[in-house]
């Protein structure tokens, strides 16, 4: 089984191909099947990968598949290999069975869309970048899969291509993760000069070898590899895409801008963590740049009236988590919320979908409301995911994932106690806005008929991702009650263990108090604030330093101003200066020139016979005298 | 009997008939001056092949000097016909009026 | 015969400025007859009195002929002679003067290095003439021939009247 591991990217990229090819004249029927099944069969494909892993694991727990050569020029020599160990075995299940999930519910979301083969053929290029991403053997074929990503990304964030807004939207997210990616290929470039390989296990290998911890090279490289992670995961500076990546499909923004291609980032660190280790200025960095963004995002969350808005901000939240238990050393701890977060977050953002189809594709969650009753299965799923991101404690999926990373914010020799009280503030407002949002979209009183109910396939999906955001924790429970830390043994081989600096017997246990405590208050205030007074948050927001500050959040801490300001003007002012391209004008110049000469020449063909006689004697006076003188 | 003169006087008569007969063809704008200052060319030139003849007392410069005048009745019958045409279609005779090959 | 040589190349010269001053066709032809006897003549001096004569019966006899048939039969009236002389300006003199005196003064320069003289040969007869044409350079005849052959086709086409 595990010699079929190649088929796990091909088949959807096939999928691709026999879309792309025919996908006008298939039916829908037909393009869901294909779309939808080239997925499905590669979740059972991981499933039926994973049972054998777990049960009869290779040698060194790491089997690599080589497909061929790509190229071979000098030393280099890049070969198309996958290789499956733990981290990329989890990471392959967490793609696949959500992403199957995902699209058996747009199959249902997008029937009555124009591009409907179109929208199956990139979401398949998708799967197949996405996958190619985590089971490359080499960073060179992991780049290739995030530009893969980075493509989908742009094509079905653009999907309604005939609103401009879409493709300005498309476009920004394409241009800010091309800033990351070219930061990122700095870094491959840096590391193959340093190391001479690109092979992920051998590169690791020899950083260890040859790089001192903190040497300039590591820090660099570290630095750069970083800044690819940044643009991909919209962390701070370069987080402003991903809001504006709304603009695309529902389910487009529940598989990649909530559950893979964002991961992307935080997969990227965890694979190379030998050179992050190896350079403790940079690890710390991303620690802080996960808090800060965590607590911004948080803030712009709250603020937001747009659903899926808020979502996405919710996301950049998320991921800030995961970039925090990066930079404190839990690697799998951020693997771990990495995998609860794709689960509750796909939930929340399909149940928007439902929600938003229901109230003719209504965004505005202030216009919606009642739809408690007329969407029970919507509701309660909803209301699981919601509870999961907020970490409501012991129940969900999402408490035990967020307490693990807490913990070891406060416990790992890199963590600090500030980066513990973010992490906790940031949990406490994520229950606010998550349970602002259930309070104001479902309950209260409707204000429009429900205009399409959720079918099957939409209900399913929704469902199961409600179940795995409840049992999906109980893979890691962590000290008391039950150590059965499944998940981290999994990945011991791969990922090192999170050293615990001050193991105190009851301070593991207090800390999770505290951060049940957090979620549940910010749940009680949510309910205070938008159920039992709602008139009081208006009146909060409209008070004079209130309206700044909610003005302030509501722009995302005016990030896109920000930008507009130092880099948009600025370029667009030097393209108007050379609207008329001053090094064109030498190549029109040589053009120009050319058609002088010619009008000149021509004016000498008069058309006149004494003319010409003229040119004849002056030629001849000419010819003589050269051969006189 | 025969006239002993340095060639190169003779030589010069030939150039400056020959300069007087380019000079008609240029300034001239009627076609058929234009032609007679041809016709004085071609004679000028006739002119200096007989007397580079005589001056070795050979025989071949006047027979160039027949070929000449062979050419240039062919010449001139052709181009007379052809000024006729140009009177009968443009009514002038008027050199300037045929440029429709100008640019 | 030294002068006569002279005088007639005097003569031939100044006949031929004249024939390109002119304002009145026929004068200029005229005068371009009397150019062409003197050049005739001048032939006789210098011992080719075959080519005299021929200059006289076809260059002066029949191709000025044929000049002065064409122009009576344009029967250009005293108008034409108002515009030629309006054609003829002075300042349009300049310009080819110059040109004209310039090629003239290089071909002069040129003529004047040698030192030769015409040599007292004697007299070339029809005879040797013949005897050329006839031998050597009886190819030369053949394709004049032709080219006369091809005249006379030419000017008859042309000098049909066509209907347009």
């Amino acid at each position: 089984m595990l010699n079929h591991l190649y088929l796990i990217p091909a088949i959807p990229f096939a999928g691709f191909f026999v879309l792309a090819l025919t996908g006008r004249r298939l039916s829908n029927a037909s393009i869901a099947f294909v779309g939808v099944g080239s997925v499905g069969m590669c979740a059972l494909l991981s499933a039926s990968t994973a049972i054998e892993f777990m049960t009869n694991p290779p040698a060194g727990r790491v089997f690599t598949q080589t497909l061929w050569t790509w190229m071979e020029v000098g030393s280099f020599a890049p070969t198309i290999s996958f290789s499956l160990d733990a981290l990329s075995l989890v990471m392959i299940l967490v793609v696949t069975i959500v992403g199957f999930f995902i699209l058996l519910y747009s199959s249902e979301f997008m029937q009555d869309e124009d591009g409907y083969s179109r929208f199956f053929a990139f979401m398949n290029l998708f799967v197949g970048s996405m996958l190619t991403l985590v089971l490359a053997d080499n960073l060179l074929l992991l780049y290739v899969g995030w530009e893969g990503v980075g493509l989908c990304s742009y094509l079905l964030i653009g999907f309604w291509y005939r609103d401009a807004a879409n493709g300005q939207a498309a476009r920004k997210a394409f241009i800010v993760t091309r800033i990351g990616d070219t930061s990122m290929a700095l870094g491959l470039l840096l590391l193959f000069t340093h190391l001479g390989t690109l092979n992920i296990h051998d590169l690791m290998q020899s950083a260890q070898n040859q790089w001192a911890s903190g040497s300039p090279t590591a820090v660099l490289a570290a630095a750069l590899l970083l800044g690819g992670a940044l643009g991909k995961s919209a962390q701070l500076p370069l987080q402003v895409w991903l809001p504006d990546a709304m603009a695309g499909p529902t389910p487009v923004s529940a598989l990649i801008h909530a559950a893979t291609m964002v991961t992307a980032g935080v997969y990227l660190i965890a694979r190379t963590h030998v050179i992050f280790t190896l350079a403790p200025a940079v690890q710390s960095a991303v620690a802080v740049i996960g808090a800060a963004t965590l607590v911004i995002a948080g803030l712009s969350a709250l603020a937001q009236k747009d659903i899926k808005r808020v979502l996405a901000y919710s996301t950049i939240s998320q991921i800030g988590y995961m970039f925090l238990a990066l930079g404190v050393g839990a690697w799998s701890a951020a693997i771990f919320h990495l995998m609860t977060h794709a689960f509750f977050k796909a939930l929340l953002f399909l149940g928007a979908g439902v929600v938003i189809l229901a109230q003719s594709h209504e965004h505005d969650m202030f216009k919606m409301g009642g739809l408690w009753k007329r969407l029970p299965i919507t509701f309660w799923t909803f209301l699981v995911g919601a509870a999961s991101l907020s970490a409501l404690p012991l129940v969900t999926a999402g408490f035990y994932s967020k307490d693990l990373i807490l913990w070891h914010a406060w416990s790992s020799p890199a963590g600090s106690k500030s980066l513990w009280a973010a992490g906790l503030l940031g949990a406490f407002i994520t229950s606010i806005y998550a349970f602002r949002m259930v309070f104001i979209t479902f309950l209260g009183e409707g204000k429009r008929e429900v205009s399409h109910k959720p079918g099957l396939r939409m209900a399913v999906p929704l469902l199961i991702l409600g179940l795995l955001s409840i049992i999906g924790g109980f893979v890691e429970l962590p000290g008391p009650p039950g150590t059965l830390p499944q998940f981290s043994t999994l990945l011991r081989n791969v990922l090192p263990e999170a050293s615990v600096e001050h193991p105190g017997a009851g301070t593991e246990l207090i800390l999770q108090a505290v951060a049940s405590l957090a979620s549940i208050a910010g749940i009680f205030i949510a309910y205070l604030l938008f159920v039992r007074r709602p008139l009081y948050a208006e009146f909060l927001s409209k008070i004079p330093g209130g309206s700044t500050l909610w003005s302030f959040w509501f722009s995302g801490w005016g990030f896109d101003q920000l930008y507009d300001m130092l880099f948009v003007r600025p370029f667009v002012w030097l393209t108007q200066i050379n609207r008329d391209d001053f090094i064109d004008a030498g190549y029109a110049a040589i053009a120009r020139l050319n058609r002088a000469a010619y009008s000149l020449l021509s004016k000498t063909q008069t058309g006149n016979i004494r003319w010409y006689a003229m040119g004849i004697a002056v030629g001849a006076v000419v010819l003589l005298a050269i051969v006189v003188f | 009997m025969i006239a002993s003169v340095p060639m190169e006087h003779c030589l010069i008569f030939a150039a400056v008939l020959f300069a007087l007969g380019l000079a008609g063809v240029i300034v001239r704008r009627n076609i058929v001056f234009m032609l007679m200052g041809v016709e004085v060319m071609l004679n000028a030139v006739g002119v200096a092949f007989v007397v580079a003849g005589a001056r070795w007392g050979q025989v071949d410069g006047q027979v160039m000097f027949i070929f000449i005048l062979t050419m240039a009745a062919a010449e001139v019958s052709v181009g007379l016909a052809l000024v006729l045409q140009l009177y009968h279609r443009f009514r002038t005779l008027d050199a300037d009026a045929a440029s429709r090959m100008r640019g | 015969m030294n002068l006569f040589f002279y005088i007639s190349a005097f003569v031939a010269a100044v006949s031929t400025f004249m024939v390109i001053t002119r304002t009145n066709a026929v004068h200029a032809l005229l005068y371009l007859i009397v150019s062409l006897l003197a050049v005739a003549f001048i032939f006789f001096s210098l011992g080719a009195p075959f080519v005299a004569a021929l200059e006289v019966i076809i260059y002066a006899g029949a191709i000025m002929v044929l000049f002065v048939f064409v122009i009576m039969m344009l029967n250009l009236g005293a108008q034409a002679a108002e515009q030629e002389s309006q054609w003829l300006s002075p300042g349009t003199w300049i310009g080819p003067s110059i040109l004209t005196v310039v090629l003239a003064a290089e071909l002069i320069y040129l003529f004047v290095a040698d030192q030769a003289r015409t040599s007292a040969a004697g007299v070339v007869g029809p005879r040797q003439i013949g005897f050329a044409l006839f031998g050597p350079y009886v190819l030369g005849v053949e394709l004049a021939s032709m080219l006369l052959l091809a005249g006379l086709i030419g000017a008859y086409h042309l000098g049909r009247p066509h209907k347009h």
